[in-house]
């Protein structure tokens, strides 16, 4: 058991995997030496050696593909992109080979890799710097996107992320990384890929939320609960595939949700999870699902940014809105 | 065996690093004026940063790149240039926008966090700072075959890193400049670092310069500490630019004498006695000293010169702090050319939301 961080516990499970399976490799800009612009690759190079741990010439494209060739070849490439907002030119890559090289050869050759990336807002960063561009990766088949919201989850998720026979992309929420310590027990990956989390058992309403919005959406929940409302709050962990059955057994109990994600609405991954719940929840539904998001705009500089970002006050506003909806 | 292609580097420097010429130089360096000028933009340069660097570790701007040690280049390029040429910015080329015309105030908001920053009142044409590294060259490309076509003598200027020359934008705009040789002039600002990886680990290739070749586009290397040098390699280039002779890359040798960012510690990662050592190269040093042997420059010049510059920076700081942020509703503004409705509809629930929280 170790008390840490986000950002640490990714860095333990990092370290963990190295030390179980010499064919996990770790590459990207700055990983090495520097230990990562985040220092989640901290220690590595010194603990793993220059065999192990690659920092990379500035070419995200080439970060990817050069992971995808690893991957094929048999090794398990953890490639690093410093932010989200610079993983658009991987997009080649992990679109057209990395989601298909499997499928593309009936399975003769696989990519067991895994593509991480800090993301989202609220760090006063510049342009670039704030992206929460998931959904671009969920609608790819092939892929998997996985997001911790928390330093236990991050430690059993990327564990088993690394583990995995199948692409993955990991999105490490950054407002995050650093502002809670929680307890995690090295060596063991509790958190299962594939499965949504259940924080917080309630009967009235359903609160879905991913990455940082998860701490808000928590908050809010806290803040019913003072008034005898009970909200469940589940942690989607897991995009793509996307666990319907927890969020759908949950919505069947409380007939009411709200989604909650820092990603422009139109085309986030709220809409995915509203659909479901059309599709397979109509009739549990008591009142009409309410997303909370991000706007349709880019996400402001940081003079406006908390405005963009889905405050415990909206939040809480759509859950009371769908609570009282009859 | 017959040689089918053969290439060369060439390197220039004009003023070594104590200010004394290292051959005959142009008539612009006997140009009093015009060595001031470049000197004050120089020092006009570094105060902001200074500045930028105290507002930021206050919190009164965000993350800032500084451009210490790389004046002579920002500096050189910019005075090369004309107002109808355009300028695509990197990062640090702070002292190129300013003598563009972009002002004090609008760098502090571009660094400040506030999307006006990049609307400039004077430069209408230039580029803001491209932030995803190289891939704004392409746009150099783009930007210079519309000066092509319509027949005009204009220019585009693209300034990038050191470590910006491993991605394959840096190349595809480079090659599509050559194929359809556009007036256009690439200045790669090697200074010797990318965050943590030193330029060796870049590429195995000697010199930067040299990836010009791969586009069939001239090139050389000059001093990047050396202003005079950067600012007649610019004016050579520019000139055949304009005149239709095609694109061309400057990679001008310099040292990051700052943390990476304010967000970076580079003692993890260098020793701070090397970058000691690249301290006698300072550029501004450079310029003053020569001003000082060859063109009797003055102790109440000098004090003159950093005086008016920190009057300049002062007050430009004081009107960035007073702006008030945009209305909330800015966020919604300039995404399409008009708002669409469902997004009409998201700005009204902002602003019903911002009423109720009053
Ligand atoms: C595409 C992309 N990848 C990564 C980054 C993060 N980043 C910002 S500056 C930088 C290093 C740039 O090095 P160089 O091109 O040499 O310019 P310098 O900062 O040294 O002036 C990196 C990796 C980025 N901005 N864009
Ligand atoms: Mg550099």
């Amino acid at each position: 058991m170790a008390e840490l961080t986000l950002v640490q516990a990714v860095n333990a499970a990092l370290a963990q995997a190295m030390e179980e399976d010499e064919r996990v490799l770790v590459l990207g800009e700055d990983v090495g030496v520097d230990g990562g612009v985040f220092r989640a690759t901290d220690g590595l190079l010194d603990r793993f050696g220059p065999t192990r741990v690659f920092d990379t010439p500035l070419a995200e494209t080439v970060v990817a593909g050069a992971a995808i060739g690893l991957a094929a070849q048999g090794f398990r490439p953890v490639a690093e992109i410093q932010f989200m907002g610079f993983m658009y030119s991987t997009l080649d890559q992990m679109i057209s080979h990395a989601a298909r090289l499997r499928w593309r050869t009936r399975g003769r050759l696989t990519c067991p890799m895994v593509l991480r990336a800090p993301y989202g807002g609220g760090i006063r960063a510049i342009e670039h710097h704030s992206e929460s561009t998931e959904a671009l990766f969920a609608q790819i088949p092939g892929l998997r996107v996985v997001i911790p919201s928390a330093p236990n989850r991050a430690y059993g998720l990327l564990l088993n992320a690394i583990r995995c026979p199948d692409p993955v992309v990991f999105l490490e929420p950054k407002r995050i990384y650093r502002t809670i310590r929680e307890e995690v027990a090295l060596g063991t990956a509790v958190a299962p890929l594939d499965s949504c989390f259940v924080l917080n058992e309630g009967r009235d309403l359903t609160l879905v939320s991913w990455g940082a919005s998860v701490i808000e959406t928590m908050a809010v929940a806290e803040t019913l609960s003072r008034d005898g409302i009970g909200a469940e709050v589940i942690d989607v962990g897991t995009l793509r595939p996307l666990d319907s059955a927890t969020i759908l057994r949950s919505v069947e109990k409380t007939g009411r949700c709200v989604i909650v994600h820092e990603a422009a609405r139109t085309g986030g991954f709220g809409g995915e999870i509203a659909a479901r719940l059309a599709d397979e929840g109509l009739l549990f539904l008591q009142a009409p699902v309410k997303r909370v998001t991000g706007y349709d705009t880019v996400i402001p500089l940081p003079r406006l940014e908390h405005h963009y970002l889905p405050s415990t006050d909206r939040i809480l506003t759509a859950a009371r809105e769908v609570l009282a909806f009859e | 065996m017959t040689r089918v292609a053969t290439f060369e580097v060439h390197y220039t420097r004009l003023i070594d690093r104590d200010g004394r010429p290292t051959q005959p130089l142009p008539p612009l360096a006997e140009d009093r004026d015009a060595m001031v000028e470049m000197y004050r933009a120089m020092v006009l340069t570094r105060t902001f940063d200074t500045r930028a660097i105290a507002l930021q570790r206050t919190g009164r701007l965000g993350t800032y790149a500084s451009s210490l040690g790389q004046e002579a280049i920002a500096v050189g390029v910019g005075v090369a240039m004309t107002p109808a040429d355009v300028l695509l910015p990197y990062a640090r080329d702070h002292g190129a926008q300013l003598l563009r015309g972009v002002t004090l105030t609008e760098l502090f908001l571009f660094w400040g966090g506030d999307e006006r920053g990049s609307n400039f009142a004077t430069p209408r044409q230039d580029f803001p700072v491209t932030v995803p590294i190289a891939t704004h060259l392409p746009h150099a490309a783009g930007a210079a075959m519309a000066f092509k076509l319509r027949g005009e003598r204009r220019a585009a200027v693209c300034l990038c890193g050191d470590g910006a020359t491993s991605k394959g934008d840096f190349y595809e705009g480079l090659n599509l400049a050559g194929v359809w040789q556009v007036p256009a002039v690439f200045v790669v600002c090697n200074n010797a670092w990318a965050i943590s990886m030193p330029r060796a680990a870049q590429t195995a290739a000697e010199t930067l310069a040299q990836k010009a070749f791969a586009a069939g586009m001239s090139c050389e290397q000059v001093d990047g500490n050396d202003v005079v040098a950067v600012r007649i390699a610019m004016e050579a280039a520019l000139t055949r630019a304009r005149a239709g002779e095609g694109p061309h890359l400057i990679e001008a040798i310099t040292y990051r004498l700052a943390d990476h960012t304010t967000a970076d510690d580079a003692s993890r990662y260098r020793d701070d006695e090397v970058v000691g050592a690249h301290w006698e190269d300072d550029p501004i040093k450079r310029i003053k000293a020569y001003l000082v042997d060859q063109m009797d420059w003055s102790k109440e010049e000098e004090e003159a010169v950093i005086a008016a510059c920190s009057v300049e920076v002062e007050a430009a700081a004081e009107a960035y702090l007073a702006i008030p942020p945009q209305p909330v509703e800015a966020i919604f503004d300039f995404m399409y050319e008009t708002l669409p409705t469902d997004l009409a509809a998201q700005r009204d629930a902002l602003l019903k939301e911002v009423t109720r929280r009053g």
